[in-house]
């Protein structure tokens, strides 16, 4: 039966957006934490742990999302685990975050000037104090605006979910449109719904850029 | 205990290629009009026409925050609602070129700004003519500029082409589907298939360093 797409439709769709905005939170956490242990890996003086976090950047940016999704979400029965789209794309996106996040967070310590490194040294500074109270801090800064960034691309990311089966915006709007067969007027709700999201962080990313560019200039 | 079974994916292991070179071509077709789009954005951009700047500023703000898999399903769901039909296979590159072109635009109309007036007016002093200054002075270096983050993003174009498969447009992802749903050898499919695309990626970083070392070392090989 079709039916008409009525304020329940659109009320289903907008709520839905707490799924997306959930799973992106956990993405961003988790991808957070791992992301830290990735970019003090790969900038660290140990070579095996160096070779780990740059193989599995290289893994995770040179192949498709959708397939880590796949993988993973088919991967919990190899493991023995229930299959769960919700923790499939949670752990999916975290990895996926993780290593997006790790070589963004590389670069940004390696920004730092190395004089920097070399004076906590000189002041006695164990490898713990020196990245806590030196490098990091000045590298955060310096990370604000690409991660702003990339938490946008980890939003429209989340997108993919709803291919393994999670009620997410872009689902929800499916199964909405399968019920009233409104694909122009749903998909472009749902576009709108995550335009709100992830426009506003895209403006503060660029405003947060163009104030550090205006910062190293002066 | 899971048992592997790699025999099915082994056994059609000429359709995962075949699906492959599919997804090349489809990328190579996008990046080539995407650079087309791009080109006429940062052009219509930097034009100071006001109407087109705005109408291009809102053409890459709304494909750059929203996901390419609604932009899909718009273009081959939404649009036929408004008389406008494509084959799966067509929607997919015109999606794939209108998300492309939206990121490249704003790569390009970095690249373009990035030539300072100075050098443009050295050129001149040369005396080169217009054209010499347009292609050596500008485009030249303005291209090297934007190289790395053109062709990163065109690798990018790559991997993200495997969405098109949720409208069973032809590409490798789509391959493994049909695969998945006659063997069921789930696992053993999407590994193939995730070392089938990173060895894509592999390919086309390849390609596009030996053609920037061709292209642009200076001041060898012009």
């Amino acid at each position: 039966m079709i039916r008409e797409f009525s304020s329940a439709d659109i009320l289903f769709i907008v709520t839905a957006v707490r799924w997306t905005l959930i799973l992106s939170a956990i993405a961003f956490v988790g991808g957070a934490l791992g992301g830290l242990a990735i970019a003090l890996s790969r900038s660290s003086q140990n070579r095996v742990l160096r070779r780990i976090a740059t193989g599995f950047i290289q893994v995770f940016q040179g192949t498709p999302l959708l397939m880590q999704l796949f993988l993973v979400y088919f991967g919990l029965a190899v493991v023995g685990l229930p299959i769960d789209p919700l923790l499939a794309a949670a752990v999916a996106l975290t990895l996926h975050a993780s290593a997006y996040l790790g070589e963004i967070w590389r670069g940004a310590i390696e920004a730092v000037p190395s004089g920097q490194s070399e004076a906590a040294t000189a002041l006695a500074l164990g490898y713990r104090d020196r990245m806590r109270h030196v490098i990091l801090p000045q590298a955060m800064r310096i990370a604000t605006a690409p991660t702003v960034g990339f938490l946008v691309q980890l939003i429209k990311g989340t997108s993919l979910a709803s291919i393994i089966g999670f009620t997410e915006l872009t689902r929800a709007g499916q199964i909405v449109n399968n019920a009233t067969f409104q694909p122009f007027l749903v998909f472009g709700t749902v576009a709108a719904l995550y335009f709100v999201l992830c426009w506003p962080l895209s403006l503060l990313a660029r405003q947060i850029e163009a104030r550090m560019r205006r910062a190293l200039m002066r | 205990m899971y048992q592997f079974n790699f025999q099915p994916v082994l056994q059609n292991l000429d359709l995962l290629l075949y699906g492959a070179w599919l997804t090349v071509r489809l990328s190579l077709l996008a990046m080539l009009f995407g650079l087309i789009v791009s080109v006429l954005g940062a052009v219509a951009k930097t034009s100071g026409i006001r109407p087109l700047r705005w109408l291009v500023d809102a053409y890459v703000e709304v494909i750059r925050n929203t996901p390419f898999l609604v932009q899909i399903f718009f273009i081959f769901f939404g649009l036929p609602a408004v008389g406008v039909s494509m084959s799966p296979n067509t929607a997919a590159l015109v999606a794939l070129v209108v998300n492309v072109g939206a990121y490249g635009t704003e790569i390009i109309r970095a690249g373009i700004e990035s030539i300072p007036r100075g050098q443009i007016e050295a050129g001149r002093a040369l005396g080169l003519n217009p054209v010499q200054i347009f292609r050596y002075v500008v485009v030249k270096p303005a291209l090297r500029n934007i190289y790395p983050s053109l062709t990163s993003q065109f690798i990018y174009l790559m991997l993200t082409s495997s969405v098109v498969s949720v409208i069973s447009a032809n590409d490798l992802a789509s391959a493994g589907a049909d695969l998945n749903a006659r063997t069921f050898a789930s696992f053993e499919i999407y590994l193939v298939l995730t070392v089938l695309y990173f060895l894509l990626a592999l390919g086309f970083s390849t390609l596009f360093a030996a053609i920037r070392r061709m292209f642009f070392t200076y001041p060898a090989g012009r």
